[in-house]
Parts: structure tokens; sequence; C-alpha cells
């Protein structure tokens, strides 16, 4: 018979630590603990099981824990050669999932939500629900974890996930260059892994094999004199996001000191993102989910997912 | 309520004095709304081996606004509605079930923008798969997931199946490639969900909302994510004695870290089959031929494909070809994509199955497969996307013959069986459609589907839109169980 219906001792008890009443949110590693708000003070704190279930490489999925940590996640893929689209800000699997948000190599990694391929969590009830499925292809029902990924913990208690993971290429490089067009950059290129700019300089990750990376190095030299550096720049603090075609706007939207993610959209910048409008038929679907969900609000309550 | 619309749903219609049939001409205008016998019999089926349709009348909307107002006309006559692109859906998610209102996305075929710096095009639901593509190719780009009907089936179809396709094994299936889309909810509002920015904020109602089977509303515009077109591409045909060796070698090059743009495995009676049809140069003495694209830029192509074969002889290929010209390319495709209409000079019906297993159990399944047609004594093709492990076991028979389609769904619910056993999952890229509720429970848990039921309530409260589909009885509306006294003969 199928995983999914295993019986798991590591997230029923998980499922009886949560329980079916009063307010109940997860801490991981509280990078992003700000994110939608402060949790109730009533609520009570609790953690997510740890660990790396079943690593199958050949098959390029992980079965790992909510609790663990992204960096321990990441140092058993990177014996097999893999990544995934995690970002690691020193936090767990679980908190980097209820957050959603995406590496900063999302070109070359991925975007997280499409790494997401079966996620086991405990809902406001108390039970313990299976979404998605354990294989890299899955439209088998509803997509669960999509609306889960991204969602704060509000609609249900993360426990377990299971992971879509990828090779970690032959090579990578990181150039910069001043005073040149990041478009013309990010254009001349077929697959970049970033392309990043603070207003000044653009920087550049090359991912694949040495010779494509010679052959992108090349298409760059036609658009500004690219010199090799160690990694990224440090990202401000806030996090906005805005379509790929607006970045070069950014300088007249008051974001402070910037890096924009080039044909992304991604800006971390010193000042926060001004609000941004809902649409108000969304909303009433998002209050909706929210409320069949958890119809007490006991997960995560004070915490809002912006709509 | 319930018993309102199930009331409705099983009168009669169709008559020249049918309110809802008057109040849908003047939404939008008599020659786009159509109730006669003819076009009600066309769309009770759809490409699925399943009957038990029964069609209301059928709207060509070509606006938001139209489509609009059918939803509202819909709830004021307690009416439900199925959306309806190419009707290529092979699960019968596009079956009419209790007489709906049929909502053709036929008419809304445009092209609204394409946004090159932003990297996104806008389409409306009825734009053909391969016409995106066609489009976009002379800017630089393309629309990647390319589902072996994309010369016919729509994008609005493919947002709702979440559809897949060869090219989906490197770049992701249709949902990761769908940005945004206005989607009018089954009680006639209209809700932008996602956005091109770079993470839109809020629930991920977008990906959601893909792969829904229309029971979440109708997607009025899409924007789709542009990819760009390959420096390099080489296309691979490597031949083996067994099925096994192909199988095992996708395992192999997927192991050794090589993301080819697409694997896919052809048996010999496939390969015969399609040679007879359009003659794409496939070896007919081999037991399996594995079709390996590489695209990206041309070094890397090349090592790549010096290495996928290189894996294919230690598994036991007996040939590796590499293909010379864009004509030889072609053809190879063109031979994996006309599989299907070349099975028409073999049996008059078939049955295609989808299914996902790990690659690595991919040998030992195609084993049981293989077994349980020789047993229910049918006859099985293989020709499926080996590098995904989806499984596209293709049951032949002859409908006229008594007792056939009993054998095809009983050899159909083993192979099923077979994958979960596996490790795998119901449904790979067709989706649940009518064809596997009642499985839905073998990989679920009741609070599984209770949990899908919530998502499609947030949507649908009133299950009005394409009622009846994905979730098996007893975890669905009260109405759905109402409705599925219609269709029993679908498994007839």
């Amino acid at each position: 018979m199928s995983s999914l219906r295993s019986d798991d001792p590591v997230l029923a008890s998980f499922a009886e630590l949560v329980g079916a009443d009063g307010p109940v949110s997860v801490a991981g590693g509280r990078t992003r603990w700000e994110c939608g708000g402060a949790v109730d003070p009533d609520a009570r704190i609790i953690e997510a099981p740890a660990g790396v279930v079943t690593y199958a490489a050949p098959e390029m999925t992980v079965q790992v824990r909510a609790g663990t940590m992204v960096a321990e996640l990441n140092a058993a893929l990177a014996e097999e050669g893999q990544r995934t689209a995690l970002p690691d800000r020193g936090g767990t699997v679980g908190g980097a999932i209820a957050v959603g948000e995406n590496v900063v190599d999302v070109m070359g990694r991925g975007r997280l939500r499409d790494a997401v391929l079966q996620l086991r969590y405990v809902s406001a009830e108390g039970e313990l629900v299976t979404s998605g499925g354990p294989v890299v292809k899955n439209v088998t029902g509803y997509n669960l974890p999509r609306l889960l990924t991204g969602s704060l913990g509000t609609l249900g208690l993360i426990g377990e996930v299971i992971l879509r993971t990828n090779p970690i290429p032959a090579a990578s490089r990181w150039l910069a260059a001043e005073g040149i067009s990041p478009a013309a950059a990010f254009d001349s290129l077929y697959a970049p892994g970033a392309v990043l700019w603070n207003g000044v300089t653009t920087w550049v990750l090359l991912e694949g094999h040495p010779v494509d990376i010679d052959a992108e190095m090349a298409a760059l030299r036609s658009v500004g004199s690219f010199a090799e550096v160690d990694g990224p720049p440090d990202l401000p603090h806030h996090r906005w996001s805005i379509e790929p075609a607006e970045v070069c706007e950014l300088r007249a939207r008051a974001a402070g000191e910037f890096v924009a993610s080039i044909g992304v959209g991604t800006v971390w910048a010193t000042e926060p993102e001004p609000a941004r409008l809902g649409d108000s038929t969304v909303t009433q679907v998002a209050a909706r989910v929210k409320h069949n969900f958890d119809p007490t609000g006991r997960l995560n309550p004070g915490r809002q997912v912006p709509r | 309520m319930v018993m309102g619309l199930f009331d409705s749903l099983t009168r009669r219609r169709g008559t020249a004095d049918d309110p809802l049939l008057a109040d849908l001409a003047s939404a939008l205008s008599p020659d786009r709304v159509r109730a006669d016998g003819a076009q009600r019999a066309l769309m009770a089926k759809d490409a699925s081996v399943f009957g038990g349709g029964v069609a209301g009348p059928t709207c060509f909307p070509t606006s938001t606004a139209e489509v609009q107002a059918i939803m509202r006309i819909a709830t004021e006559h307690d009416s439900a509605i199925v959306p309806r692109g190419a009707g290529t859906g092979l699960a019968g998610g596009a079956i009419p079930l209790g007489a709906p209102i049929v909502v053709s996305t036929g008419k809304m075929n445009r092209i609204l923008e394409v946004d090159t710096e932003n990297r996104v095009a806008w389409v409306e639901p009825g734009v053909i798969n391969l016409d995106l593509s066609t489009h976009l190719r002379p800017m630089g780009f393309y629309f990647a997931p390319d589902p072996s009907s994309q010369s016919v089936c729509t994008l609005g179809g493919n947002v709702a199946n979440n559809s897949g396709g060869p090219h989906c094994l490197a770049y992701g299936v249709t949902d990761a490639h769908i940005l945004a889309v206005e989607v009018v909810l089954p009680d006639g509002e209209v809700a932008m969900l996602g956005g091109v920015d770079a993470e839109p904020q809020g629930y991920d109602l977008r990906g959601a909302f893909v792969g829904g089977e229309g029971t979440l509303g109708i997607a009025t515009r899409i924007a789709v994510r542009l990819t760009k077109n390959p420096p390099a591409v080489r296309t691979l045909l490597l031949s083996f004695d067994t099925v096994r060796a192909a199988a095992e070698t996708v395992s192999a090059v997927i192991a050794a870290g090589v993301v080819p743009a697409a694997l896919e495995v052809m048996d010999q009676r496939i390969t015969v089959a399609v040679e007879n049809f359009v003659g794409a140069g496939y070896p007919t003495d081999a037991a399996a031929v594995l079709l390996a694209e590489i695209e990206g830029l041309p070094g890397g192509v090349e090592i790549d494909a010096g290495r996928i074969g290189d894996i294919g002889r230690a598994n036991g290929a007996t040939n590796v070809r590499v293909a010379q010209t864009d004509h030889e390319r072609e053809l190879l495709w063109r031979g994996r994509k006309t599989a299907f209409g070349a099975i028409a000079q073999l049996a008059p019906d078939y049955y295609l199955h989808d299914t996902v297993v790990p690659r690595s159990a991919l040998a030992d399944v195609l084993e049981q497969v293989y077994e349980i047609a020789e047993r229910h004594d049918v006859v099985v093709m293989n020709v499926f996307h080996a590098g995904d492990g989806n499984l596209h076991p293709l049951l032949l028979f002859d409908a006229r013959e008594e007792g056939t389609l009993d054998r095809v769904h009983a050899a159909g619910a083993e192979i099923l069986r077979a994958s979960l056993a596996a490790g795998g999952v119901l449904s790979g890229e067709h989706g649940i459609g009518v064809e596997k509720q009642r499985f839905m429970s073998e990989m679920f848990t009741d609070a599984d589907l209770e949990h899908q039921n919530r998502l499609r309530r947030s949507f649908d409260p009133e299950c009005r839109s394409n009622p009846g589909k994905v979730l098996p009885e007893g975890h669905s509306c009260a109405d759905i169980q109402a409705l599925r006294a219609v269709p029993t003969e679908v498994w007839g």
C-alpha cells in the first residue's frame, strides 16, 4: 500500500502536541518571525519534529521533517551533489515553506512552491492531513501544497514535506560589473542563475558546464567588462515584490538602498514596501479559505496573510 | 436549495420557451447559445471513454463580462455549469453531469498581449497551446508545456488540468508556467489570482486554481510565463532488447545528474504502429526505444548527449542514433506525438491510462502492467514520459465486443493499484475527472479528502461549477451525491 497511508508515530505525536483546542503556533528558527505580524501572546508555541526521513538521490526527492534546519538538509543533499529551492536564512524547512520566499538565485534553483511535492500537516482539528504526492509529477486531486506554501501556518501546521531536488551544476561563478545596463546583461544570457542590480553594480551568477559558462561570459563581455567576485552582495532587510519590468524605475519609488533581482522582480531594500491594494473578491475567497480550514482561528492567531 | 438544484438539473430543457435559454440568449446573442439535439449530443462526450453525460445548452461567450452573465443566470436558474475547452481531456473532466450549462471557451481565443520585458503573455482561455508557441517563437520564446494534444487543446484546458507533456521533465508542468489567472467565480464575481510580480502576496489561490478541473470557476484571462528558445537541441534515439533495459537507462540518466528536456519510452508494439502510420524512422525490431532530448547551450548539450549515449550503452542499448538534421528530429517527435492516432489502425477504441511511479520502480511496474493486461486478455502498449516516471499504458479494445470494456476497466483498476503500491500516484497529468474518483480513497484518507473539499468549497460554496468531479462520493457536496445518480453507466 502507498506510503501515504502509513502510520507515522513521529507525526502522530506532533498532531497530539497540536491538539484540537486553544491557540497554537509553531516556531522554527524565528528568522522571519515578524512575517504577517505578531502571534497572539496567548498562543502555545510548539516545535515541529526534525530530521531527514528518506533521501532517494536518484529519484531527486527528499522527505524531511518540518523542524529540520535548512542547513542540515542542504548538507545531506550536497553529499549526493544535489540542492533544493529552499532559502537558508538559518531557519527550518517548515519555516521556509510557511513563509514561501524564494532563494536569491531563483532562476537557477527554481521557485520554492514548485519544489513542494507533498505536505503533511496537522489541521485545526488536530488531524494529520496528507496533501500532494510523493513523486515528481502529480495531479491527483486538489493542489493543497500550493495553498499551504506561504500561508504562514494559518491553514495547517506543517509536520513533514517531500521536496524536489536538483543536481548542483558542475560549475558556478559570480561576476560583477559597474555602470552597465542590467537588462542588457540579462537579455544576453540564456539561463543565468541570478542577475542582481543595486543601481550601480550588476552581479551575475553563471552556472552549468564550464564550457557553457565560458560561452556565457563571452556574451556578457559584449555588454560590459565583468570581473569575477566571491558572491552576491549583502541584501537589505525589507523585501519587495514588483513586476520585473518595473525594476528600472526603482529609484523613483523610495526604496532607499536596494538590490533588485532582474528578470524576477524581487527587491531587497532598506525601506519597507508600500502596502499593496488587495482585490476585494480575492479577499473574500481568502477569508473563506481561512474559515474553512481554521474555523475557530486557533492556528497562528494574530498572523495575517496579506490579501 | 439542494433539492431545488437537483430538480432543475434533471428537468427537461431545450424547448423554445425555456426561460433559461431565453435569458442566456439575451445576455449573449441567440446565435451563441445552442440547445439543439446535435449540439447537446456533441457536448455530452469528451475524448475519454466515459459516457453518462447530459448537456444543457451550450454558450459561446466572447468576454469576461459574458462569462459573468452566464454564471449569474446559472445562479438565478439554480443551474450548474461546466467549462469546456477543446474537449481533449481523457479523464472525463468535461463530461456534463446533470444537464449543466456548457460554457465553451472556443470564441475566447485571442492572444491579448506579449510582454517580453516581463516575459509573460496574456491570453484568453480558448487559445490553442501550439498556436501560442508558434506565435512566440519568432520573438525568441515559447510556452513550455506540450501535451500530445497540443495542436488542438486549449490553454484554459491546460490550466484546468495542470497539463503536462514530454518536455515537462526539465521545465515543469503547466502550474510552473502560469503567473496569474483572471477567474470568474461560480457566484459571478471576477478575481485576479496570482500576479506578474515576483512573489504575489496572500494565499497562492492561483496555485490552488490550476488543476482544479473546472470545479473552481472559469479562467477568462491567463498570464503565461515565456520560456526562452534553447540555443541548441540534440535528439537521440536509443534502441533496446528489453523494455526493462530502457526503463533502467532512464533511471540511470536521472541518477547521474543529467536532466534532459525529455525522456520518452515507446515499446515495440507502439513503434511498429507508428512506423506504419508516419514512417518516423523508428527501428521496428527493438523491444523498446528511448527518445531523449537535451536543450541548452551548445557545449553542455553535446556533453550531456554523449553521457546519455554512454549510459544507454552501459545499460544494454543496441543502437544509439543522434538526429543529424532538424527534419530527422521533427520526424522522431512526430512519431511520438502521433502515437495515439496510430492506434486507430489496430483497434477501434483505446483507453489511455496515466499514473506516476518512482523512477526506480518503472521497470518493475511495467512488467506488472504487461502481466495484468495479459491476464485480462487486453492488448496493452506503452508509450510514456519515462523521465518523470509517468506511465501511459494504452489498452486497445473494440467496444462492440460484449464484455470487453469491463475487462479494460478491470485491468485499468489493477494498474492503478500497482502504481499506488509502488509508491506512486493516481494521475500525473490527465487529472481525476470522473475516471478516478472511486480510487481517491485508496490514496487519501477521509481527512485528506475533506481538506480538498474545503478548498473546493472556498471557491464554490454551492458546488455549481463542474459538479460531480474529482472528489468521490461522501466527500463532496450533497448535490453531487444526488448527481451521482445520473452517470452510473459511466462504469457500465
